[in-house]
């Protein structure tokens, strides 16, 4: 009779046993954030189909103390998972080959992160002229 | 010679499947100089304070992949880990996380091995050609495209990296993935799409979520992280694309 009794250790708590993992549970739990921030411009689009008097309310909703509050944390976590995304964009994608030598993964992920940056700024630039 | 002679204690996770309802850990104090890996620090242990310790090795060079152990939560090759970085703090070793203990730092790899044998690791010719026809032939680039992924040595360090395989012993997991890609990637191959039931099945490459700490484990530069997913965009372009041009009989 075989004396195997091979073991299985428990996967409990599993993320919080390296800070690599810990690192990937706080990337993926800010994408939380941005599906929170993309719902509240849906419920902007929907006030507006309901009229003036329900957009007014959701535009001075976003001026209280609290919106504020929250649109900071936001902004942090979203900024937080723009970096975390960009960072392991290198390992998601076929290699990419110019001039007979492969693109380094700082590349593109430098590459990520700014055209994330000059996409916000032109968005910006956009709506500060639309506001004028 | 004895005053360089420095002290770590070493504690290690034992499991005897015989006598222990489940591991419990060690400490030994080993004497080591600057030159020794953490490997001879577990054979300091096996030959002079306990000959039942247990673990895999053979080349002590980072070739042949046996010695793979969790080093402080880390999985490592502990050929190519010295306890000079870690004195004067002690060290842990533990059996390769993710597996089923068999005995002390020696895992169960029989899952691995099906594995390695489920993704047709061999190349499979696009068409048989005869001795008169000669060689198959490669480009520098053809080879590029591969070689990378040629460089795995089975160690399975990237199996104890990966969560999803901790979660789901039955994910076909990175290191079979890249070999699977390799094969793919091979000019002279031809049987990518035999390959892609398995790549797009339950076990197959959607159980990867992406943490990517196998590529930052991975001692040869592999990337597994990279092939698997890579061949995440191919399964869903397999799985659309024959809405355009239907294949008849394929799966």
């Amino acid at each position: 009779m075989s004396k195997r009794r091979p073991y299985v250790r428990s996967m409990d708590g599993w993320w919080k046993k390296n800070p690599y993992f810990i690192e990937y549970m706080i990337h993926e739990s800010t994408a939380l954030f941005v599906a929170a921030y993309a719902f509240i411009l849906l419920v902007g689009l929907v006030r507006l189909g309901q009229g003036e008097a329900a957009w007014s309310g959701w535009l001075d909703a976003l001026k209280s103390p609290l919106s504020l509050t929250c649109h900071v944390v936001f902004l942090v976590a979203i900024l937080y998972h723009t970096y975390t995304w960009f960072k392991i964009m290198p390992i998601t994608m076929p290699p990419i080959i110019v001039g007979g030598k492969r693109v380094g993964p700082e590349v593109i992920t430098g590459s990520g992160l700014l055209a994330a940056l000059v996409a916000s700024l032109v968005l910006l630039g956009l709506v500060w002229r639309l506001a004028l | 010679m004895s005053e360089n002679l420095k002290i770590i204690e070493i504690e290690v996770l034992r499991y005897h499947p015989e006598s222990d309802r489940e591991p419990h850990l060690e400490v030994y104090k080993v004497p080591f100089t600057d030159d020794m890996s953490v490997l001879q620090g577990a054979q300091y242990i096996k030959d002079n304070f306990d000959g039942s310790l247990t673990f895999r090795w053979s080349c002590r060079m980072a070739i042949c992949g046996s010695c793979g152990m969790m080093i402080n939560g880390i999985p490592k090759l502990s050929c190519e880990t010295f306890l000079r970085d870690y004195h004067p703090n002690r060290i842990r070793i533990e059996a390769l996380a993710h597996f089923p203990i068999e005995k002390d730092l020696v895992v169960d790899l029989s899952g691995f091995i099906e594995k390695l044998e489920s993704i047709q690791p061999y190349i499979i010719p696009k068409e048989p050609r005869s001795l008169e026809q000669g060689e198959y032939l490669q480009s520098p680039q053809q080879f590029n495209d591969y070689i990378q992924f040629t460089s795995c040595i089975n160690c399975t360090l990237c199996y104890a990296a990966c969560p999803q395989f901790g979660l789901n012993p039955d994910f076909i997991g990175p290191a079979a993935i890249a070999l699977l890609h390799r094969y793919n990637m091979d000019s002279r191959d031809g049987a990518a799409e035999e390959r892609m039931e398995l790549v797009a099945s339950e076990e197959g490459v959607f159980n990867c979520s992406a943490v990517g700490y196998c590529s930052v484990v991975c001692p040869k530069h592999v990337d597994p992280a990279n092939a698997v997913n890579i061949n995440k965009t191919n399964a869903a372009k397999d799985y659309f694309l024959r809405f355009l041009s239907p294949k008849g009989g394929s799966k």
